[in-house]
């Protein structure tokens, strides 16, 4: 199988999260969204690591999963903070910092 | 001289009793004025013991410096705090704590029913000690100090009572008028600054000889510019008639005998400078001869007592100028008639005070007639300094004012004959105004009501003539008058004797080669005392024969000019208030039409371009994501262009 699907398949992955980043309301739905950009990054690192024959993609993989799991840490945490405060937890209703 | 290091004293003592009477403060009200008249006798007392050191010495001695410590030491310049001792200085330290000593005593008396007499004689005490200052200097930036000094106390006494406005108003004009004499005298010092690297008077005078014409010319006509500001002299003249709405002592000592006189001092101490440049030295002379006849003319024509004195002291003082625009021929006469004047003027002030007291404040002359028989030692006191202002043989202003006639007369071409004459005809002048002046008030009718006379109610008689209380004053006030009264009558005499002043200040002034007049003396003094009595005898028939009307008759052009000061101040407006009014207009104008309007469009355009920034920030998270991925495509599409291209 020719490595370059993989980048294809990463690129889909990418488009789709952002999609949902950017078209979703739910807080917990736009994190996901950027999740799957996340993952599907590891996948395009993964590759590369692959297709150059050294380990620098991989290594830099693990790092993008250690600052994904702090941030998925962080981010629900703000979330739950903000559903709690205000009974929502849609982004569009977060906008003080609006001119 | 041993008694040398006193000197600074003679600034310090009344310093400290201003100082003290100020910041004491309400406290010392009830002793104040006396600690005034302490502190200025105790001065006085200290420039005796000078004077009398001074006086045993040989003339060659009496020049010092006694310099107590550095004031200013940059780079290569260095001002000492010097105070210079010679004759010059010590006669204008008697001159100032004599006559000054003698009006603080009468102050006590005249400002006796004023709320803030404290305050008036820590005035007073301030100015002793400025003016002292100024004459005391050893350097023309000290001398400025003492320059500011009077001029400050100058203005804090003409406006004394400034609940009235007009006060506050005069002590303003006086203060913003000196102010532009006070600018000459700075740039002057530039000038010296940049020509001799020093302002001190050894620095200054002492290689005068060796400057060019042109460097002296420019500082002796800004010294003349500091004189003409301080010394009320043409076209800086406006302030001194205005300057009268002071309490009459201020007139009597500041504005009459002393401060007024410091322009005379400082061209006189400049002498040196002055002979390096002749030209400076004609205008000197012109203004002061112009001056002269400008306050003559003014004199003749006022009928308010103070302000006829004080056109009288612009007059004198052009006398003053005129005899130090001379040169080395007028220095000594300019400051013999300058301390005789400082006697005569004084008392005349402090009579026409003592009229006043007695006359319910009122200063206009047309009400006033024959007070002699009430007011007898007012009126001997001001007859004695009116002889002597006068000029008639043997008061003390025949032999200062006849002196500088002489000189006048002096010369070659056209300068001794136009001085001269100037000179003359300001001496016939002067009898008519000063007569007039004595005529109007202790001869001739009354023009004013008493109770005792029969058809005067309280409010005064049925034609609206007020009633008067005439009483003479208490001794406190006829005292000083008195003793001003024998300097006016025997200064002259005493002084003249063997021209001992003149060889007194020989030290300062240098020996004066004697020059014959254009004319013989004997015709120019018996030319002299002719018109004297002829201006005398007008002033005689017209104002102590004739009736004099209560109100001012209709006149000619120049007596209604000279009533309202030859116009002096409608010249000041349109000259110079008037440009100046429509310059800062045309400013404020380009101001507010060019240069605001540009930096504020622009900040205004800075303004508009943030908020239409600002609308970029819509609070909405998703919208900023899009932004940073947009951003993120558009840094792919950069690097893949450029990489692009270089590959290919």
């Amino acid at each position: 199988m020719e490595l370059v699907n993989y980048l294809y398949l990463a690129s889909i992955l990418f488009a789709l999260g952002a999609t949902t980043v950017l078209l979703r309301r739910n807080a917990i739905v736009v994190f996901m969204g950027v999740e799957l950009m996340l993952n599907a990054t590891n996948l395009a690192l993964v590759t590369f690591a692959r297709m150059h024959g050294d380990i620098t993609g991989q290594v830099l993989a693990f790092f993008v999963m250690v600052v994904a799991a702090a941030e998925v840490v962080v981010g629900l945490a703000i979330i739950v903070t903000i559903f709690r405060a205000r009974r929502s937890a849609s982004v569009d209703d977060v906008n003080l910092l609006k001119s | 001289m041993q008694t040398l290091s006193l000197a600074p004293w003679l600034v310090a003592t009344p310093l400290i009793g201003a100082a003290l009477l100020l910041l004491v403060g309400r406290r010392s009200d009830r002793w104040g004025h006396w600690f005034g008249v302490l502190a200025s006798t105790a001065t006085f007392v200290i420039g005796l013991v000078i004077l009398l050191d001074m006086l045993g010495v040989d003339a060659a001695e009496r020049v010092g410096v006694h310099t107590t410590a550095s004031w200013i030491d940059v780079g290569p310049l260095s001002v000492d705090l010097g105070f210079q001792v010679d004759p010059l200085s010590m006669t204008f330290v008697m001159l100032i704590s004599f006559v000054g000593s003698l009006i603080h005593l009468y102050s006590v008396a005249y400002m006796s029913h004023d709320r803030d007499r404290r305050r008036f004689f820590a005035y007073l005490n301030l100015f002793v000690a400025a003016m002292l200052l100024l004459v005391l200097a050893d350097s023309y930036l000290l001398l400025f100090v003492g320059w500011e000094g009077v001029g400050l106390a100058s203005y804090l006494l003409i406006g004394f009572w400034d609940h009235h406005l007009p006060n506050a108003v005069a002590g303003k004009k006086a203060f913003v008028m000196n102010r532009v004499g006070d600018m000459g005298l700075i740039a002057a010092m530039m000038f010296m600054l940049a020509t001799f690297g020093g302002v001190d008077f050894l620095t200054v005078l002492g290689t005068a000889g060796a400057v060019d014409e042109g460097t002296a010319t420019a500082i002796g006509l800004l010294l003349l510019l500091a004189a003409c500001g301080k010394s009320a002299q043409l076209p800086l003249q406006a302030w001194l008639g205005d300057a009268m709405a002071g309490p009459t002592p201020v007139s009597a000592l500041i504005h009459a005998a002393t401060m007024v006189t410091a322009g005379v001092y400082l061209l006189v101490r400049s002498g040196p400078l002055l002979e390096a440049a002749p030209d400076a030295q004609l205008v000197i002379a012109v203004v002061g001869a112009l001056t002269l006849l400008f306050g003559a003319i003014v004199g003749c024509a006022k009928d308010d007592i103070k302000k006829a004195l004080a056109a009288s002291t612009m007059s004198q003082i052009g006398y003053m100028m005129l005899a130090a625009g001379l040169g080395p021929v007028g220095y000594a006469f300019a400051i013999f008639h300058l301390l005789t004047h400082g006697f005569f003027k004084a008392g005349l002030f402090l009579g026409a005070g003592s009229v006043m007291h007695a006359m319910d404040d009122d200063v206009n002359m047309r009400r006033f007639g024959g007070l002699a028989r009430l007011l007898p030692v007012t009126a001997i006191t001001m007859g004695l300094g009116w002889l002597a202002i006068l000029g008639v043989p043997p008061f003390s202003g025949f032999y200062s004012k006849d002196k500088i006639i002489e000189a006048a007369f002096v010369g070659e071409g056209w300068r001794p004959w136009v001085f001269g004459i100037v000179a003359l005809v300001g001496a016939g002048i002067t009898a008519y105004y000063m007569s007039r002046l004595f005529f109007m008030t202790f001869m001739g009718r009354r023009r004013w009501a008493s109770e005792l006379a029969g058809g005067a109610g309280r409010d005064g008689a049925a034609d609206g003539t007020p009633v008067r209380h005439p009483h003479e004053s208490p001794w406190l006030m006829t005292l000083p008058m008195v003793v001003l009264a024998i300097g006016s009558v025997g200064l002259g005499f005493v002084l003249n004797a063997g021209d001992r002043f003149v060889h007194w200040l020989e030290p300062v002034t240098g020996h004066a080669e004697h020059h014959e007049p254009v004319l013989p003396i004997w015709l120019i003094v018996t030319l002299t005392l002719v018109l004297v009595v002829l201006g005398a005898a007008l002033a005689f028939v017209q104002y102590a024969v004739q009736r004099v009307p209560t109100t001012p008759p209709p006149a000619s052009a120049l007596v209604r000019a000279a009533r309202v000061d030859l116009h002096q101040d409608d010249v000041n407006e349109g000259l110079v208030m008037l440009p100046g009014k429509v310059l800062t207009r045309s400013m404020v104008f380009a101001d507010r039409t060019a240069v605001d309007a540009g930096w504020l469009g622009l900040a205004g355009g800075v303004g508009r371009l943030g908020g239409w920034l600002r609308g970029l920030q819509s609070g909405y998270v998703r919208q900023y994501a899009a932004t940073t991925l947009g951003g993120l495509g558009v840094i792919v599409l950069v690097i893949w262009l450029v990489s692009g291209q270089g590959a290919s």
